[in-house]
């Protein structure tokens, strides 16, 4: 019973990881960049839906959406400013600029809302009990689990389907030939961002939930290890995300319980290491050799 | 097509395996012989049976339509990609198994269709990178700068020179490679190559995009690394020109199998290939 | 074999630029260190300038290593300042340990930095030959993955000496603590888990960190214009072509990230005895990023870039207290900036006529300094 109760907080965990992956492995797919300020979304959806349930005594819901749309807009006005001029870039100069993002986006916070930690109220409270009691799952676990659900069936039909999404795939492929083809690639990249900006601001909003507090710092490690499990899964692959982030969330919940809290963070990467090294494109991705 | 004269020219010979080599060569181990060599990717097969002899000082070709597999046997035979079947015998020893690295020891250098060269290093710095293996001395005898370091610099220095006067492009030693015209890159190559001290040679597409006139000075130089070196070259080209007026055998890849070996004459007249190049006659 | 043409005796390897560059950055920095002991003997320097020479030159010595793995071989290295941590902390517990047996302390500091060298160097190797195989992003992110695992893993170490020798817990479990070393009376403890190194004896000079970054700069740019270096940069521009001309990939990517982990752990020793104090959580992932930044903003494989970066990027947010709050926020915005200008196509026209003319100035005048020191 006690196995199952961390395996549920992994999962939740996990989910919330696989929905901040999710938008890291969009934008890597389309842009090929790591989005390093990614994390530093999440922590203003966070502040956003905390402010506005508090100082503007906004029900919840609406507090979360009003975080979505100004994660949304952020992620916009980031890629058009500071990415956009950068596409024929090295990487490295592009990774670079979006660490200057990120220690732009948490030294504003820390100016906006100070360096300390607020406390944060969970959207929802209670839990059901099941087992006579003996094992207690709270309702934010299964609003995770579901969030997670929903957004990961509504990505891969928005991509497998829609005409939009169709043209994010193509742009990932190959951007000079969706060009052609009369995609504006532009378009379809902030396009990408908000997206996967409003995602980060609704694992802000869940994160923030689990944690009941919130600090300027409070994406970086999330955001890491998000990514950790975009690579996990594959970098790219929508289903990988999914699936990477789950599996991190369960191997760091199980790690916490049964082998060592200090040491939970160097077993989720060593097991990504180990299947890197096993394959060297995640469990989901495809490996394309160079040609020659 | 005016074929160009070189000081060692022979006949070719039938050998047992339905190969032709040189008649000069024959006394000698072949540098090269490829047997029953094939690879697939994934279920499609890129080259098959592919059976081969290259003679010791012979300049033999390798043509054939687009995606025929030329490159490929290219890159079995530098073992970029582990060949699915066959062996390829280097100087007599089987290669199975063996890395690019240590096939290029065993004397096999190379030049890409695509151009790769180390580009933000200098000229001079490419050919002594072709060098890498003839110079001896190791990280720490580099750091600690030893008199064996300036020794062997020194001499990398003089031979590299040396190497690029074939192309008289010893004024362009200290520039990028990177900045050279694509005409130079492509010459490049070939020095930083030959820097390995081969045995053979391969060539891929050595004349692509030079104009006539370099095309006829490249074709001259190709004899003239033969004769002084005494070494094999084996080109892939598509400048019929230079194929017909340098090679002494040709090997003609369809589909990745050969169609048709022989003597530049034989080539040009066999039915086979002109079908294979310019289409049946009549569609049926 | 050697029938072609031959040269006129073009023996004189001429005074490249590269040559004139290296000396000057050899030249550069033994002017800094006079200049700077110079006015801290003359009571010159503030405390707050002093206290910080010791950082810059770790931070130096970093740079100058991360370059190599980032700029010179290629591969982008996110863990960095793990290396920096396995040589601050085995440096401490060296220097600690032979209080006793060697009393002078530049000595012990070398000693110290020999050691964190040796062990950031076996680091490197543990961690090198499993991610060198990966490509691109995927090794940023095991780098990473790497750097993390090795702060988790100090802060889990409790070690102490005494006269029967060292005694190592691994605190895994979070419930041992100094009782469980074991230690005499005489012993002390000297890494308490989480808490870090305490009481270390702060032995490390500014005369140190310049020995330091001298030797880092002669390793680094001997190794460069070597046979080894030539290969390692091969790699970075065409791993292919370089196979093909019989380079050995692993032997001299491994080559360069060891001994670029080897650098940063003698650094590490030098920043680790420099503090009384320090936490294993000071060489995290931030840490790791500084020094990237450093090497992108001193330019790829330029050495006196890095150094450059180093120093002003060390000093200036310490010049800002003043503007406590607003500092990070401004550095993030010049970082932004700087990237913008220097690699977005239209930007860089527009500043390219200034900076073409300044550097057309300044190669006359390196050439001038060439001449000197040939003469030299």
């Amino acid at each position: 019973m006690e196995f199952l109760s961390y395996l549920i907080s992994g999962i939740s965990l996990g989910s919330v990881y696989a929905i901040i992956a999710l938008g890291y492995t969009m934008v890597y797919g389309i842009a090929k960049m790591l989005n390093f300020a990614h994390g530093d979304v999440i922590m203003v959806g966070g502040y956003i839906s905390l402010l506005s349930m508090t100082a503007l005594g906004l029900p919840w819901p609406v507090a979360v959406l009003l975080a979505m749309l100004v994660c949304t807009v952020l992620g916009v006005i980031i890629e058009g400013l500071a990415y956009r001029p950068l596409r024929s870039a090295p990487s490295l100069a592009v990774l670079i600029t979006a660490i200057g993002v990120s220690y732009f986006l948490q030294n504003s916070a820390q100016l906006l809302w100070g360096a300390s930690p607020m406390s944060y109220t969970p959207i929802v409270s209670g839990s059901v009990q099941m087992f006579g009691g003996r094992l207690s799952i709270s309702y934010v676990s299964l609003l995770t689990i579901a969030m997670c659900i929903v957004i990961m069936a509504g990505l891969t039909l928005f991509t497998g389907k829609s005409k939009l999404g169709k043209a994010m795939r193509a742009c990932s492929e190959d951007k000079g030939a969706a060009q052609l083809m009369g995609i504006n690639v532009n378009l379809t990249i902030s396009l990408t961002f908000a997206i996967g900006s409003a995602l980060a601001a609704i694992a802000g909003v869940l994160l923030c939930s689990f944690n009941t507090s919130l600090m300027p710092t409070t994406g970086s490690m999330p955001g890491i290890k998000a990514f950790t499990a975009a690579v996990f899964g594959g970098i790219g692959s929508i289903p990988g995300a999914f699936l990477g982030g789950i599996l991190l969330g369960i191997i760091e919940s199980l790690a916490k319980a049964y082998i060592s809290t200090q040491l939970a963070n160097s077993i989720v990467f060593a097991v990504l290491i180990i299947t890197l090294l096993v394959r060297p494109a995640g469990l989901l991705g495809k490996y394309v050799p160079e040609k020659v | 097509m005016a074929r160009i004269k070189s000081s060692i020219e022979s006949p070719l010979v039938p050998m047992p395996s339905g190969a032709y080599i040189p008649e000069r060569d024959l006394d000698k181990l072949p540098v090269l012989e490829a047997r029953h060599l094939g690879i697939d990717f994934g279920g499609l097969t890129a080259v098959d049976d592919f059976n081969l002899v290259i003679g010791r000082t012979e300049i033999a070709g390798l043509i054939g339509p687009n995606g025929a597999g030329k490159t490929t046997v290219f890159n079995l035979l530098t073992k970029v990609y582990q060949p699915t079947r066959g062996t390829i015998m280097v100087d007599g020893k089987d290669t199975a198994g063996m890395s690019t690295v240590q096939v290029s020891k065993l004397g096999v250098a190379r030049t890409f269709q695509n151009i790769r060269l180390f580009s933000n290093l200098s000229v001079e710095d490419n050919v002594k990178l072709g060098m890498h293996n003839q110079i001896k001395y190791g990280m720490f005898r580099g750091i600690l700068r030893l008199p064996s370091y300036w020794k062997q610099e020194r001499i990398a220095h003089e031979r590299a020179m040396e190497l690029l006067s074939i192309f008289d492009m010893q004024d362009m030693a200290e520039k990028k490679a990177g900045s050279l015209p694509y005409g130079a890159q492509r010459r490049l190559e070939i020095v930083r190559a030959l820097g390995t001290n081969p045995n053979l040679l391969l060539l891929d597409e050595p004349a692509a995009g030079m104009n006539p006139s370099e095309t006829a000075e490249l074709m001259e130089n190709i004899i003239k690394i033969r004769d002084t070196f005494q070494i094999a070259i084996m080109l892939i080209e598509h400048d019929m020109n230079l194929v017909m007026g340098i090679c002494e055998g040709i090997c003609v890849l369809n589909f990745g199998k050969v169609i048709a070996k022989g003597t530049p004459a034989d080539i040009q007249s066999n039915p086979v290939v002109i079908e294979a190049y310019l289409g049946r006659k009549k569609e049926a | 074999m050697s029938k072609i043409i031959r040269l006129g005796k073009n023996r004189s390897i001429a005074l490249t630029k590269t040559r004139v560059m290296d000396f000057a950055t050899y030249l550069g920095v033994i002017i800094a260190f006079a200049v700077v002991t110079a006015m801290g003997s003359a009571g010159m320097l503030t405390r707050s300038f002093s206290g910080q020479l010791v950082p810059i030159c770790c931070y130096i010595v970093m740079a100058i290593s991360l370059n190599l793995t980032v700029g010179i071989l290629g591969e982008l290295s996110l863990g960095h300042a793990g290396f920096m941590s396995v040589g601050a902390f085995s440096g401490v517990i060296a220097a600690m340990s032979l209080q006793g047996a060697i009393p002078s302390d530049p000595l012990r500091l070398g000693i110290a930095m020999a050691v964190g060298a040796a062990f950031a160097a076996l680091a490197g190797l543990i961690v090198g030959v499993p991610v060198l195989r990966l490509r691109g992003d995927y090794l940023a992110i095991v780098t990473l993955a790497f750097g993390e695992i090795i702060k988790e893993l100090i802060n889990c170490l409790i070690v102490g000496y005494d006269e029967n020798g060292l005694h190592i817990v691994f605190n895994a479990t979070g419930t041992k603590s100094v009782a469980d070393l074991g230690l005499t009376e005489s012993g002390i403890a000297i890494i308490k888990g989480a808490q870090g190194a305490t009481g270390t004896d702060m032995i490390a000079s500014f005369t140190g960190g310049f020995v330091l970054i001298m030797i880092s700069l002669i390793i680094v740019l001997n190794l460069v214009r070597s046979r080894s270096g030539r290969a390692i940069m091969a790699l970075r521009d065409n791993r292919i072509a370089a196979e093909s001309v019989g380079i050995n990939v692993t032997k001299y990517k491994l080559m360069a990230f060891v001994t670029s982990a080897a650098l940063a752990g003698a650094a590490g020793a030098l920043y680790g005895l420099n503090f009384s104090n320090l936490a294993a959580s000071k060489f995290n992932f931030n840490t790791s990023i500084l020094i990237l930044v450093f090497v992108v903003l001193g330019g790829l494989g330029n050495i006196w870039g890095s150094i450059i970066a180093a120093t002003v990027l060390t000093i200036l947010p310490e010049a800002l207290r003043g503007f406590e709050d607003y500092r990070m926020l401004a550095y993030a915005i010049v970082l932004i900036l700087v990237m913008l200008a220097t690699n977005n196509p239209q930007l860089k026209e527009l500043f390219s006529k200034p900076v073409r003319s300044l550097k057309s100035q300044l190669s006359g005048g390196a050439k001038k300094g060439g001449a000197a020191g040939g003469q030299n």
